[in-house]
């Protein structure tokens, strides 16, 4: 097997298209612990990282594999987990650890509907507040939401980048639905990816302060390194009860993602400026969405959509943008209403949002259902 | 509440109640829904089962069906040992307060995932703060109900899907962590191994388990023809040859003494009634690439890894007695 998939067309599944994305995009570590429905990704890493000079390390539990995916990434190697929603819940305290110092790696969270072990094999989409707020404290997260298995691959690319520029942990938030499909994708030449590298620090740079994003070195690179999810000043020394070093390294460290929420925003949009009826969804439901957009306008209404393939920092704009026009903003998800309020706080009463919620047994919102509501929607207008 | 007063024939076991009964739907050839049956069969009254995340688990209650007749609480992988604390202490209290009179045995159930790897911690502490349970780890030797993923109970040189055998890799590359002895090491009333291939001697050792006073662990040998690739029929045969070449050899400790049970003990009498490990290893799909030539090697290892181990034990034994 050669060090990057070939370019070219592929049919494939969308976990192991994560995978080969990981390989491109040059992560050389992954640890995890089995987990349907994103087992897959340890499963394809264990045979394919080790042909690249990569390692595949199956821990103990999702604690464990957090943890070793933050030390690997210390030790200088670009590092991913992947698990689903019982393993992501054991996995907050770390994600917060790995925002607190600064450590970048990919955590795939494959949604299953929850809570607790909830319908292991059956899709959901309950985690996109966990994704927000599940680490204690004050926090940005960068999170992705891939649609399609040549998003699986986009994205993953996409996710890697990120953490190495913002130097944070960066989630891509999947669903059982949109790892397990089996799509068309087609796979750029290696030289045609944009792959971001790590910079190191000069000599007298900080690495965890001065500069936005600090520079950051590797263990064993020679440098006075020490790490700690303790409050710490610019230097890395722990300061647990000053309250400046503690204000000034926090703001930092949430600033830095919310200073670039319109660089991180990221959406397809359609027909946005013109349309009476908006739709605004993400990951597997949006898949419904393309269709019902299709069934709507051949019956004459004016619908348009907003994907969002960013969640967090939550894209506003492009809400503000959408509910411009539209009067009525239909979101639907695979939760109860995670999505919809963030939409409502931002439409801020320009349009009527209408929420569309199903959970449970994997089950979908169909387009009809969507249509049905649009259509409803359209006539109390 | 009274001590063994029936003597585990096979008339005697059957007249006991299931309670664990059809309608599960674990594999064809199962070893662990076998476990389950039989120590089931071993309970003395009021009896409380926690269960981990797990192949059992999951077989055990599908919609519309459950296979338990007794209460029965499912908590998260890791999760088992610190129910069953929590469980065994209420329990206690009511005792004291004088609102419960009857005495009530508790049984947490997990598989090697949940007990080798993600449940260490909780079933370290539960049996360091020294609860009245019964911990029961049925062993089938990898996550088989995620997909055939390694855990901490998968032995040396095993293909699972996180451990694929190929060109450079032949298996796992770690031992199978001792976690028998491990519990031994925490100085628990009782610890022991028992097999689905003697189901008397796993039924009296699930009863002994029971009846000590503080914490017990039973460390069941269940195949899985799924994961280790065999035909439904020769589950029982494989656990047997697991104890017949001392891969798996029957021993119970207690207060840390060892002792063996018949059907080890024999061997150790007639060390020419040892077999050797290929004779166990070539029954299962998952060792097959040991035998296509170039891995001589290991096994060669494994049959090293059994003797030292097989030796430590008997050295263990002799200590004690």
């Amino acid at each position: 097997m050669p060090e990057y998939l070939p370019p070219g067309t592929y049919f494939m599944q969308g976990n192991k298209a994560l995978t080969e994305a990981a390989v491109t995009a040059g992560c050389r570590f992954f640890a995890g612990y089995p987990i349907t429905p994103a087992s897959e990704i340890a499963e394809h890493l264990a045979t394919r990282l080790p042909q690249v000079g990569g390692v595949m390390v199956q821990m103990e539990d999702e604690i464990a594999s957090l943890a070793s995916v933050i030390g690997a990434s210390w030790a200088g190697a670009k590092s991913m987990t992947a698990t689903s929603g019982p393993g992501f819940s054991l996995m907050q305290e770390n994600i917060g650890y790995a925002f607190m110092t600064e450590t970048p790696c990919v955590i795939v969270d494959v949604q299953r509907a929850g809570p607790s072990t909830g319908q292991a094999t059956k899709a959901g989409q309950g985690d996109v507040m966990q994704a927000r707020w599940g680490t204690h404290g004050d926090f940005a997260s960068i999170v992705l939401a891939p649609n399609s298995v040549q998003e699986m691959f986009d994205l993953t690319i996409r996710a890697f980048n990120l953490a190495e520029e913002y130097r944070t942990p960066v989630i891509l938030l999947s669903d059982e639905i949109t790892s397990h499909m089996r799509e068309q994708i087609t796979v750029p030449p290696v030289d045609q990816v944009v792959i971001r590298e790590r910079v190191p620090p000069v000599d007298g740079e900080e690495f965890f302060g001065g500069a936005l994003v600090p520079p950051m070195p590797s263990v064993g690179e020679g440098f006075n390194l020490a790490v700690t999810g303790s409050t710490h000043n610019e230097s890395g020394i722990r300061f647990t009860a000053d309250a400046k070093v503690h204000s000034t390294l926090v703001s930092r460290l949430v600033r830095k993602i919310e200073d670039a929420a319109r660089k991180l925003m990221d959406c397809e949009t359609y027909n946005v400026e013109r349309c009476d009826v908006g739709f605004v969804s993400f990951g597997c439901t949006s898949r419904a969405v393309y269709e019902a957009v299709e069934m709507l306008e051949k019956q004459g209404i004016n619908v348009g959509s907003v994907r969002l393939k960013t969640i967090w920092p939550f894209p506003e704009k492009c809400i503000h943008d959408l509910a411009e026009k539209a009067r009525v903003v239909i979101v639907p998800e695979m939760n109860l209403k995670q999505i919809f309020y963030e939409v409502q706080r931002i439409v801020n009463g320009a349009a009527e949002v209408v929420p569309v919620n199903k959970i449970g047994g994997g089950e979908m919102v169909t387009p009809e259902e969507l249509c049905f509501v649009a259509k409803e929607s359209v006539e109390k207008l | 509440m009274t001590a063994t007063t029936w003597k585990f024939t096979a008339k005697e076991i059957v007249e006991k109640p299931e309670l664990f009964t059809s309608g599960h739907r674990a594999c064809a050839g199962c070893g662990s829904a076998i476990a389950l049956r039989q120590i089931m069969k071993a309970t003395r009254g009021p009896t409380i089962v926690t269960n981990a995340t797990g192949c059992m688990e999951v077989v055990s209650t599908i919609y519309p069906y459950t296979a338990w007749k007794v209460p029965w609480i499912h908590t998260a992988f890791e999760n088992a040992a610190a129910n069953a604390s929590g469980i065994e202490a209420a329990l206690k209290a009511m005792k004291k307060k004088g609102k419960l009179h009857e005495s009530v045995d508790v049984i947490a159930f997990a598989g090697d995932g949940g007990t080798f790897d993600i449940g260490l911690q909780a079933l370290s502490g539960a049996v360091e703060r020294g609860h009245d349970f019964l911990y029961v780890l049925y062993d089938n030797e990898a996550y088989m109900n995620t997909g055939i993923q390694r855990s901490g109970g998968t032995p040396y040189g095993a293909s699972t899907t996180t451990s694929p055998a190929g060109k450079v890799l032949l298996g796992k590359a770690q031992l199978k962590k001792p976690i028998a002895d491990i519990m031994v090491a925490h100085e628990i009333p009782y610890a022991a191994t028992a097999s689905i291939a003697y189901w008397q001697d796993l039924v009296r050792k699930a009863r002994k388990g029971l009846e000590v006073e503080g914490p017990a662990f039973l460390h069941v040998f269940s195949p899985c023809p799924r994961g280790w690739r065999y035909e439904t029929n020769k589950t029982i045969e494989i656990a047997r040859l697991a104890t017949e070449t001392c891969v798996f050899p029957l021993w119970e400790a207690k207060e840390g003494d060892y002792s063996l049970s018949p059907q080890s003990k024999i061997i150790a009498m007639k060390p020419e009634r040892k077999k050797p490990v290929t004779d166990y290893l070539k029954t299962q799909g998952r060792f097959r690439h040991l035998f296509k030539g170039g891995a001589e090697h290991m096994l060669q290892d494994i049959q090293k890894i059994v003797d030292k181990r097989w030796s430590r034990l008997l050295r263990r034994i002799r200590e004690g007695s």
